[in-house]
C-alpha cells in the first residue's frame, strides 16, 4: 500500500479521549474495537477520491481471460500455492461486466484482437489492464510470425507489464500487487489512440485492400485494419 | 529409430506388403516414386486421390490418415497424405499428390477419410492449394478476410490485412428464430470459461437440444510451422515445442520434434539419455493430465474450489520435480538433438528421495480423486453415456491418444512404435470401451498410475547408473544439413495423442518445410460427432473430455 496513509486522525486525542467515542446505550457491535482506535471522533478526514481508489485497489475483480501458455500460469496464481486472493484480487469473474481487472495472459493474433478489444469495451469503468509475458510486450517469440500482433498494447491500454515467457507466478502476484498500488495512488495507464482500433467497415480509407473486400464486407461490420508494414 | 523403412517383425496381427507390392495393388494410380525416411511414397494424379486413399485403406488396411501435409516448391504445389495403420503404426504410405503452380487443384480425399475436411481446409488457409468436392473449403485458422496465403512462396509479409468482427445477433430477439424450423444460434467463446482458451463454437438448438456445432478456430495460430522454418535445426527450434501443448506437456512435444530431427539427421541418442527423457516426459504427462481432470471436473460440476485446487496441488508438486530438473516451470527446453541439455540435479539423491515421495503419496491422491469426482453420482450422470464417440467414428476423424482409447482403440505410440526407453520398461496400455465422457476420464486417470509405474522403474534404473556411463548428449555436429531433399514424418504419443512432425531438408541449415501434426486439431473435429442431438451441458462435457489445448489446435 502507499505510504501515503488515506486516514488521518488526530494521534494526540486517540490516548486520552479514546473512551468518549463509545457510544451510549450501543452493545460491542457498535463500538467496535476499530471505533475505539480512531478516537473520540467517529470521522476520518480524507480525500473521497483516496478513499475510493484505496478501496478500488484492495477489492479487484478479475477477468477470467485465458488466452495462451501464460493463462496456465495464471491459474497456478490463482489457485492453492500462490493465492492471489490473498492479495485481495483473487476472484475471477466469467463475464468482463463484472470485472475491472484484465490479465492478458498470451499471444495476440490477427483474429483475436477485435475480440479482444471487444472484451475490453465491456468492462466497466474504471478498468485496468496487466499485460502478462513476452507477448503481451512485443509479440514474444512470435514477433515475426505473419499473423501475431506485436504486442497488447497496439489494441489496448496497459497498466503494468510483467515480462517473462511465461512469468512465474510470484512474478505475475509482483505485478498485480504494484498494480493495486498504482491503482490506489490514482495512477492509470494513459487514454491514447491505439494503432488498431475497431471501425466500421465504411469508415476506412479506400484503398486497394478496402475495394478488394468490398463485396465481402458490409457496410456496417466492425473491423480492424492491420499495418504490418508499420509495426515494430 | 531405424531409417529404413520399418520392418514388422514384431507384429504378426497385420500382415505388410512391401513398397512393391503396394505399388503392384495401385497399379496404373502410380506415377512416380518419392520415398521418404519413414515410408514408402507413391506419386499420383490430383484426379485420383480419392481411388488411391480408398484402395489403400480398404485393401491394404491403411485406416489412419495421420496427417495431410501440403507445400509449395518452386515449380509445383503438393499434398502429402501420411497413412498408417490404427493396428501397427510402423506400417506407413504417404501418398504424394503434386498440382500445378498456376492453378494448385487437387481431389479432396474428405470422402474416404473425414479427418481430411479440415486437414485440408488448413492446406487451402496456409499454402492456397484447392481441393475439389470439398464439402466446405473456407479458411480454417486465419479471418475470413485474410490475403494470401501465408505460407506460399510469394507472400508479402508487409500487407495490411482486415479482421472482421461479425456481430452474431442476440439470440433474445425475435428475427433470430428462424420461423420455419424454430431453431436458435448461440455463441459459445471465443471467449468463455469452458472452452479451455479461445475457441469459438458456433451452435444451433432446438430447445434446448444442440442440432449443430461449428468449432471455429485460429484465435491462436501463432505461425508455429513459420517460426519453426526460419530456425536452425541445431537449436533454434526446441524452444518453440513447449509452446504447442502448453499444459505442461513441454518435455513430450520437444521429444517429437527430437524424434523426427534426430532419424532426419541420423543421430544416435546415448542409453542414459533416453532413460531421463522417459522420465520427464512422464512427469509431463502427469501434469497434463492433472489439469484434464482439474478442468474437466470445472466444466461438469463448476466446482471451482474443491477437485480443481486437489488437482492443481499435485500439478504443483509435478512442477517442482520438473523445475529441478530443467529449470523452468513451463517451458522447459530441456532437450537437445542427440540428448538432454544436463543431467539430473545435484545432489542426485535428494532429486529422487523427492520424486519417489510424489509417487508414494500419488496412489492416495488418486484415491481421493476417485472418491471426489468418478464415484460422484452427479458427475456420472453427467457423463456416463454422454458424448458418445463409435471407434470406427474416432478412426475416420483420425483421433488418438486418451480420446481413441476411450473408444476402447488399443493405440498407443509409446506401446507401438517403439521410442526412448518405454519398450524395456514394464507398463500397459489403458483402454476404457464405454466410448463416453466418462471413459475419457477414466482413461487420463488410469494413465496417471501407469506413468507413475515408469517413472518409478526410470529412478530405479538412474539411481544404480554407473557414474562413468552418465552420458547425457551424443556427439551432434554444431550445424546439421540434412541431405538435400530428404522428408521424414515421426510421431510420438504426447499427453493428448499421437504428435507428429514432417519435415524435408533442403540441404541448409533449417527445414524447407515444418508441419506438425497436432493430435488436438484431430479430436477437436470429432466434437460435432459426439455433440449432435445431446443437450447444451454435454457439449461442455465433451468439450471437456476432448482436453483440447488451443496451443495446439491452432498452432
Amino acid at each position: 500500500m502507499s505510504s501515503d496513509q488515506p486516514f488521518i486522525t488526530d494521534e494526540s486525542r486517540v490516548v486520552t479521549e479514546t473512551r468518549d467515542s463509545r457510544m451510549e446505550g450501543q452493545g460491542d457491535r457498535f463500538n467496535s474495537r476499530l471505533r475505539e482506535a480512531f478516537g473520540s471522533s467517529p470521522f476520518i478526514l480524507t480525500k473521497f477520491d483516496k478513499f475510493l481508489n484505496w478501496c478500488r485497489g484492495s477489492s479487484m475483480f478479475m477477468l477470467q481471460f485465458g488466452i495462451a501458455c501464460c493463462s496456465i500460469e495464471m491459474m497456478h496464481t490463482y489457485a492453492v500455492k500462490h493465492d492471489l486472493d490473498r492479495f485481495g484480487s483473487g476472484v475471477p469473474r466469467a463475464s468482463p461486466r463484472q470485472a475491472d481487472v484484465m490479465i492478458v495472459p498470451g499471444t495476440i493474433v490477427s483474429k483475436f484482437a477485435p475480440r479482444m478489444k471487444r472484451v475490453y469495451d465491456q468492462m466497466p469503468e474504471p478498468k485496468f489492464v496487466v499485460g502478462m509475458g513476452s507477448c503481451t510486450i512485443s509479440g514474444g517469440p512470435f514477433q515475426e510470425g505473419y499473423n501475431v500482433i506485436k504486442g497488447a498494447e497496439e489494441v489496448i491500454p496497459i497498466d503494468i507489464h510483467v515480462p517473462g515467457c511465461p512469468p512465474r507466478p510470484e512474478a505475475l502476484v509482483y505485478g498485480v500487487v504494484k498494480l493495486q498500488e498504482r491503482i490506489a495512488n490514482g495512477e492509470a495507464a494513459p487514454v491514447t489512440v491505439k494503432p488498431y482500433e475497431l471501425e466500421e467497415f465504411s469508415d476506412l480509407e479506400k484503398d486497394e485492400l478496402v475495394e478488394t473486400l468490398a463485396d465481402q464486407i458490409d457496410e456496417d461490420e466492425l473491423v480492424m485494419r492491420y499495418n504490418f508494414a508499420d509495426s515494430p | 529409430m531405424s531409417l529404413e523403412v520399418p520392418d514388422t517383425t514384431e507384429t504378426d496381427a497385420v500382415p505388410e506388403r512391401t513398397p512393391d507390392e503396394l505399388e503392384a495393388l495401385l497399379g496404373d494410380l502410380v506415377i512416380d516414386r518419392d520415398d521418404h525416411l519413414n515410408a514408402p511414397g507413391f506419386v499420383i494424379r490430383p484426379d485420383a486421390v480419392q481411388e488411391t486413399l480408398s484402395t489403400l485403406k480398404s485393401e491394404a488396411g491403411y485406416d489412419h490418415l495421420s496427417l495431410v501435409t501440403a507445400q509449395e516448391y518452386e515449380n509445383r504445389y503438393e499434398s502429402i497424405y501420411h497413412l498408417k495403420k490404427f493396428d501397427d503404426p510402423t506400417q506407413e504410405v504417404s501418398v504424394v499428390v503434386p498440382a500445378d503452380k498456376d492453378e494448385p487443384v487437387s481431389e479432396s480425399g474428405e470422402a474416404v477419410f473425414r479427418t481430411a475436411d479440415w486437414h485440408e481446409r488448413e492446406a487451402y488457409d496456409l499454402i492456397g492449394i484447392e481441393y475439389d468436392d470439398h464439402p466446405d473449403l473456407r479458411r480454417i485458422l486465419l479471418p475470413e478476410t485474410w490475403q494470401g496465403h501465408p505460407l506460399s512462396l510469394d507472400y508479402d509479409r508487409d500487407r495490411p490485412q482486415i479482421a472482421t468482427l461479425p456481430e452474431h445477433a442476440n439470440p433474445l430477439e425475435d428475427h433470430h428464430h428462424d420461423s420455419e424450423s424454430d431453431t436458435m444460434f448461440l455463441n459459445i467463446g471465443p471467449h468463455h470459461p469452458a472452452t479451455h482458451g479461445v475457441l469459438h463454437l458456433k451452435t444451433i438448438l432446438d430447445g434446448e437440444q444442440v442440432i449443430d456445432v461449428e468449432p471455429d478456430i485460429g484465435y491462436l495460430h501463432r505461425c508455429e510451422e513459420q517460426m519453426a522454418q526460419s530456425g536452425t535445426y541445431r537449436h533454434q527450434i526446441m524452444p518453440y515445442p513447449d509452446r504447442w501443448d502448453y499444459i505442461s506437456a513441454g518435455l513430450l512435444n520437444e521429444w517429437a520434434y527430437a524424434r523426427a530431427a534426430e532419424d532426419l539427421a541420423d543421430i544416435e541418442v546415448p542409453e542414459y539419455a533416453q532413460v531421463i527423457r522417459t522420465m520427464g516426459a512422464e512427469m509431463c504427462r502427469i501434469a497434463a493430465h492433472m489439469l484434464a481432470l482439474a478442468t474437466f471436473a470445472l466444466d461438469v460440476n463448476g466446482d471451482f474450489t474443491a477437485t480443481f485446487m486437489y488437482a492443481i496441488n499435485d500439478r504443483e508438486r509435478v512442477q517442482d520435480l520438473l523445475e529441478d530438473l530443467t529449470g523452468q516451470r513451463l517451458m522447459f527446453n530441456y532437450f537437445r538433438l542427440g540428448g538432454v541439455v544436463w543431467d539430473l540435479p545435484e545432489p542426485r539423491g535428494e532429486f529422487f528421495s523427492k520424486t519417489r515421495d510424489f509417487l508414494d503419496q500419488l496412489p492416495g491422491s488418486v484415491e481421493e480423486y476417485h472418491d471426489l469426482v468418478t464415484a460422484n453420482e452427479i458427475f456420472q450422470m453427467r457423463t456416463i453415456d454422454t458424448g458418445i464417440l463409435p471407434p470406427e467414428v474416432a478412426k475416420n476423424y483420425g483421433a488418438t491418444g486418451p480420446v481413441a482409447r476411450g473408444s476402447g482403440i488399443d493405440y498407443d505410440l509409446r506401446r507401438d512404435d517403439p521410442y526412448g526407453y518405454y519398450d524395456e520398461l514394464d507398463w500397459d496400455v489403458v483402454t476404457e470401451d464405454g466410448c463416453d465422457n466418462y471413459s475419457r476420464l477414466l482413461v487420463r486417470m488410469r494413465e496417471v498410475e501407469e506413468s507413475a509405474k515408469i517413472i518409478e522403474q526410470c529412478v530405479d534404473l538412474l539411481e544404480d547408473w554407473p557414474e562413468d556411463e552418465r552420458n547425457i548428449q551424443a556427439n551432434v555436429p554444431r550445424t546439421l544439413r540434412p541431405d538435400d531433399d530428404t522428408e521424414i514424418y515421426r510421431a510420438v504419443e504426447a499427453a493428448k495423442g499421437e504428435l507428429g512432425i514432417y519435415m524435408r531438408a533442403d540441404g541448409t541449415d533449417k527445414p524447407a518445410r515444418f508441419k506438425i501434426r497436432s493430435p488436438c486439431f484431430s479430436n477437436l473435429q470429432t466434437l460435432p460427432e459426439m455433440a449432435n442431438g445431446e443437450y447444451i451441458p454435454d457439449v461442455i462435457a465433451a468439450l471437456g473430455s476432448l482436453d483440447i489445448v488451443l496451443g495446439e489446435v491452432d498452432r
